[in-house]
């Protein structure tokens, strides 16, 4: 479903990404996770082609990330992705967040995306929110609105960028909740979380980046029971006792 | 000198209003449309990453705030029928008029500023909101209709009317192309009556009224409306 294979990305000569090669098959959840600043975010951003990057290759579903004649808009479209910080767009509603992409980018009637917008907040569990402006909701509801929005455009894939970690701690279930059973249902998921929980919960395999590689790219258990690399180890010790 | 005759005001205000206050409003609402419409255009080039496009909005802005207006009034009268012929293919100056002429020169002198009010308030709006809007396969041009300019123009909305209060009293500087606008109704009134003192006093209260109810206007305003980050 998602294939990278030697992406490198610099930033003037500074290289925030090396080589990086996965694959992340349909149905699979793929848990990125690594120091700040080890290019875990500049990494899922190049997979929508939010980010160039100068080397290597990155398909989505067969279609090129990188080639230039690539539709992006399009292929945007339909892979969804949730943000630390939200963003939901505070000027429309809730509804309006979810009708949006339906009408404007996949033409449909605003009728049917209201329909399914209503649904898509039934199941976040946040139906009677719809007319509220986001700024009135707390940060656990506005990320559940952008995991509906994200959803409302029926995505193939889902990328998640720290979805949990702008959010007050009584407030990081209620997001997780979604998540796990949206990778229950079969969702294709690449999660940039430090939530191991989550992590041990439904991930397939855990990915573990430092310094703009991927040092350790490992099925779950093999992962959580004895990372080969010194740094992956170094990293969960501290992140899991405290 | 002798007494003050403030007779002359009732006598004349409703010529100055009829005559001279429409003509004042109603370029400064054009201008302000205008202006901002086109202010907007040259802020989104200014933005731009074609460097051809922003060093030319640049280029623009710094060469209208370069000058002064009264210039740039007069340039435009004497340039606008040349201008228009040239556009038109006609072998003569084409006529414009005073009102016309003076639509068209404060449209184009306040759109440099307004460009640089706009272009503060795309950059107020927060860089996620882009990536958001992007991601969720919006073009520029939609990330920026249905994203960017409107929370960027909410944002500003103040500061937008600051400065088209300024528009409002830079308005009368069309007496330079002997326009009748509302200080230009009074002068010609003042003139004829020899009542100078009364009927510029009268004047300057009235830009006074106007100019501070709008900035009431302004202040309250910037209390109601939270600014989104």
């Amino acid at each position: 479903m998602i294939s990278l294979k030697d992406v490198s990305k610099w930033y003037g000569s500074f290289q925030v990404l090396a080589d990086c090669s996965t694959e992340v098959a349909k149905g699979e959840v793929v848990v990125i996770c690594g120091p700040s600043g080890s290019g875990k975010s500049t990494l899922i951003k190049c997979v929508n082609g939010l980010e160039p990057f100068e080397k290597g290759e990155i398909r989505v579903d067969g279609i090129s990330v990188g080639d230039a004649k690539t539709d992006l808009p399009k292929l945007r479209s339909r892979v969804g992705m949730v943000f630390q910080h939200f963003e939901l767009f505070p000027h429309m509603t809730v509804a309006q967040n979810l009708r949006l992409g339906q009408m404007k980018v996949l033409g449909r009637e605003e009728s049917e995306a209201n329909e399914k917008s209503l649904k898509l907040l039934e199941r976040v569990g946040l139906l009677a929110h719809k007319d509220k402006f986001p700024g009135n909701l707390s940060g656990g509801q506005q990320q559940r609105v952008a995991i509906a929005r994200a959803l409302s455009m029926d995505p193939i894939a889902m990328l998640f960028d720290e979805p949990t970690s702008a959010l007050d701690p009584e407030m990081i279930n209620e997001v997780l909740d979604v998540m796990v059973e949206l990778a229950r249902e079969g969702m294709t998921m690449m999660v940039i979380t430090h939530e191991m929980g989550f992590a041990h919960k439904v991930a397939h395999r855990v990915i573990f980046m430092d310094g703009g590689r991927i040092v350790e790219d490992a099925p779950k258990d093999a992962f959580f029971g004895k990372p080969r690399s010194e740094r992956a180890q170094v990293f969960l010790s501290k992140i899991l006792h405290h | 000198m002798g007494s003050f005759d403030f007779n002359v005001i009732e006598r004349s205000w409703v010529y100055l209003f009829r005559e001279g206050m429409v003509f004042t409003l109603t370029l400064t609402g054009l201008a302000m449309t205008g202006g901002i419409i086109f202010g907007t255009v040259l802020a989104l080039m200014r933005l731009s990453s074609v460097k051809a496009l922003s060093r030319l909005a640049g280029a623009y802005v710094n060469l209208m705030r370069a000058l002064p207006l009264v210039l740039v009034i007069f340039w435009f009268f004497f340039l606008v029928p040349y201008i228009g012929a040239w556009v038109t293919g006609a072998d003569r100056p084409i006529s414009v008029g005073a009102f016309w002429s003076a639509v068209i020169t404060f449209t184009m002198f306040e759109a440099a500023y307004y460009c640089e009010i706009m272009r503060a308030g795309i950059q107020s709006v927060a860089r996620g909101q882009v990536s958001a809007a992007y991601a969720m396969g919006l073009n520029y041009w939609q990330t920026m209709g249905y994203i960017v300019l409107p929370q960027a123009f909410r944002n500003m909305i103040p500061l937008l009317l600051t400065q088209t209060i300024v528009l409002f009293q830079d308005t009368s500087l069309v007496y330079v192309i002997s326009a009748t606008d509302f200080l230009g109704a009074a002068a010609k009134v003042a003139n004829r009556d020899y009542r100078l003192v009364e009927m510029y006093t009268f004047v300057a209260v009235v830009y006074f009224l106007i100019s501070s109810a709008l900035s009431m206007l302004v202040r309250r305003l910037q209390d109601r409306i939270a600014v989104f980050r």
